[in-house]
């Protein structure tokens, strides 16, 4: 059964066709990269497949379930969770509260009403694992926003980890990063457990073909193609589209 | 911390030993109205949600005692509880209707709301004593072992409400609810996708407003021994919110605080003149220019610019 299976999305806004007729499937466990440029409706993509938006027609079925109808509370308590593009960390928030949030998320204890967060030792047990095994413990008591950039980008990965997803969508982990950065963010998302299937958005192809087990290229709404790393390197068409003509 | 918490609530217990009859009648109205601006603090310094109506519930609340206590069954047990629930529903009832908005439509609505109670009670004057309202409601006496009818020991009464007010306010602000509130004044977008059903916490915030602010009501209307459209007027619900602002929104005492320092200069300033109003507007101003973040907030800032 697929971790993932888009058939059919179409959505439009005013007369701008962000999704037309997209159809895409990620097996469990794959890391599958969602290319093109600006405007290709990458983020639409994601917006509709976590909930945020309600496309005109189609189906999405995570793990053999149609989320279609479910809010996006509801389908990540089925195990989906995303990234944002522009960083929208908890801005005042220290990275503890944070991920402590994050974990609390899929946990019974996020309804309790009467009773202290620092009574679920659980909690705080994982979060600070967290912390650590992502090299952040000594980040947590400092509030989101005084972090660098590049941190806050850990952060955010970090965040949707402790939601512990099933299916992570990561909108461009990379994005406005300088080249060490960027490593240091790649390095992390190799890092990510195996049996996690991934669709993430990258900008940058070096990235973007590193990562990736395979690679759906949008366009102007379209899937123009999908294969193999190796297989879209040749595609002349996504030479043309992506990296314009003349660039291959 | 426990140490000193129960050191204040000593001092507040002793404290009527020291004071004039007079001086112990203001001190129990700060600690009713502290009841109320910390009962919007939930909503608004935690979770985020402005609100220009919350009178409503605190009116909704003095209304049900008073009717009660003057035409039905003089039982403080049987009233309070009455009151209460009445308050609590009409929260639950008008949460439904303007948790569909945000920010300044979000006041909007909850001003809307709370004016259509306020012209209830201006209106239906067989019910409510329109512009008259309620006079002689009686101090709680009946259905007790003790008369609570003397200052001394209704200040006791709401000393009482007021410390299981913190405590309880004060446990959920630190619960992962409270922490989730928090979570979503500051990205309610993220949360979603976190797991978390944003309605769900803010509309639960709500209602809890709603009770306590409803105990507040209760307790005032007890305390003033009358009840009149005032009650659920935007006059009492922008005092609550300028409370909030004034104390440190998102601090557990803060607006306790706030409600002191605002019950105070009312009554000092109304001795001089009528425009108590123009004077709580100058306050609101300068609150919002100098310490956006209110007394408890500036005071700790302070304190951690002075450590470092």
């Amino acid at each position: 059964m697929s971790a993932l299976e888009i058939s059919r999305l179409t959505h439009a806004f005013g007369g701008l066709r962000a999704l037309d007729d997209v159809s895409l499937e990620a097996q469990p466990g794959e890391r599958l990269v969602i290319l093109g440029p600006n405007g290709a409706g990458k983020t639409t993509l994601f917006n509709a497949i976590t909930g945020l938006l309600r496309p005109a027609s189609g189906r999405i079925r995570l793990h053999g379930e149609d989320v279609m109808g479910l809010a996006p509370h509801a389908r990540a308590q089925r195990g989906l969770g995303r990234t944002f593009q522009i960083t929208t960390l908890f801005p005042g928030l220290t990275v503890l509260d944070s991920v402590l949030l994050a974990v609390q998320g899929r946990d019974r204890a996020r309804f309790a009403l009467l009773r202290p967060q620092a009574a679920f030792p659980h909690l705080h047990e994982r979060a600070l694992a967290l912390l650590a095994e992502w090299d952040l413990g000594d980040r947590r008591d400092m509030p989101t926003r005084l972090l660098s950039y590049g941190e806050q980008r850990q952060v955010e990965l970090i965040l949707a980890l402790a939601a512990r997803p099933r299916v992570l969508l990561l909108d461009e982990p990379t994005a406005g990063l300088s080249p060490a950065e960027t490593a240091a963010v790649a390095a992390t998302i190799r890092r990510f457990p195996r049996d996690l299937t991934l669709l993430f958005i990258e900008h940058d192809m070096d990235v973007a073909l590193d990562l990736a087990d395979r690679v759906v290229v949008l366009h102007q709404g379209r899937v123009l193609a999908a294969g193999s790393p190796e297989e879209i390197r040749r595609d002349p068409r996504v030479a043309e589209t992506y990296l314009g003509a003349g660039h291959a | 911390m426990i140490a000193r918490a129960g050191a204040a609530v000593t001092a507040l217990a002793l404290l009527p030993l020291a004071l004039s009859s007079y001086q112990l009648d203001l001190l129990t109205k700060m600690l009713i109205f502290a009841i109320f601006a910390m009962s919007l603090n939930l909503p608004l310094g935690y979770a985020g949600l402005p609100s220009l109506g919350h009178a409503a519930y605190f009116g909704v609340g003095a209304y049900a005692v008073g009717l009660m206590a003057l035409r039905v069954w003089d039982n403080f047990w049987v009233d309070m509880a009455l009151g209460l629930a009445a308050a609590t529903v009409t929260a639950a009832l008008f949460g439904l209707l303007a948790l569909r908005a945000e920010g300044s439509y979000l006041l909007m609505i909850t001003l809307a709301l709370a004016q259509v109670l306020w012209g209830i009670a201006f209106g239906w004057r067989w019910l409510t004593g329109g512009d008259d309202g309620l006079p002689g409601v009686p101090r709680p006496a009946a259905g007790l072992p003790w008369s609570l009818a003397g200052g001394l020991r209704f200040y006791y009464l709401v000393l009482v409400c007021f410390v299981g007010s913190v405590l309880v306010l004060g446990l959920v602000a630190r619960s992962p609810f409270g922490r989730a509130l928090v979570g979503i004044r500051e990205s309610a977008r993220r949360m979603e996708v976190l797991g978390y059903n944003t309605w769900l916490y803010k509309y639960v915030a709500f209602v809890l407003a709603g009770l306590f602010a409803g105990l507040a009501g209760n307790l005032f209307v007890y305390y003033n021994g009358f009840v009149s459209p005032a009650y659920l007027s935007i006059v009492f619900s922008a005092s609550a919110l300028i409370m909030v602002i004034l104390g440190g929104a998102g601090t557990l005492l803060g607006p306790a605080l706030g409600s002191a320092v605002i019950v105070y200069l009312e009554n000092t300033v109304s001795a001089y003149t009528q425009r108590w109003l123009l004077v709580l507007g100058v306050v609101y101003v300068a609150v919002t220019l100098f310490a956006p973040e209110g007394i408890v907030g500036f005071a700790r800032r302070r304190r951690k610019s002075g450590a470092a």
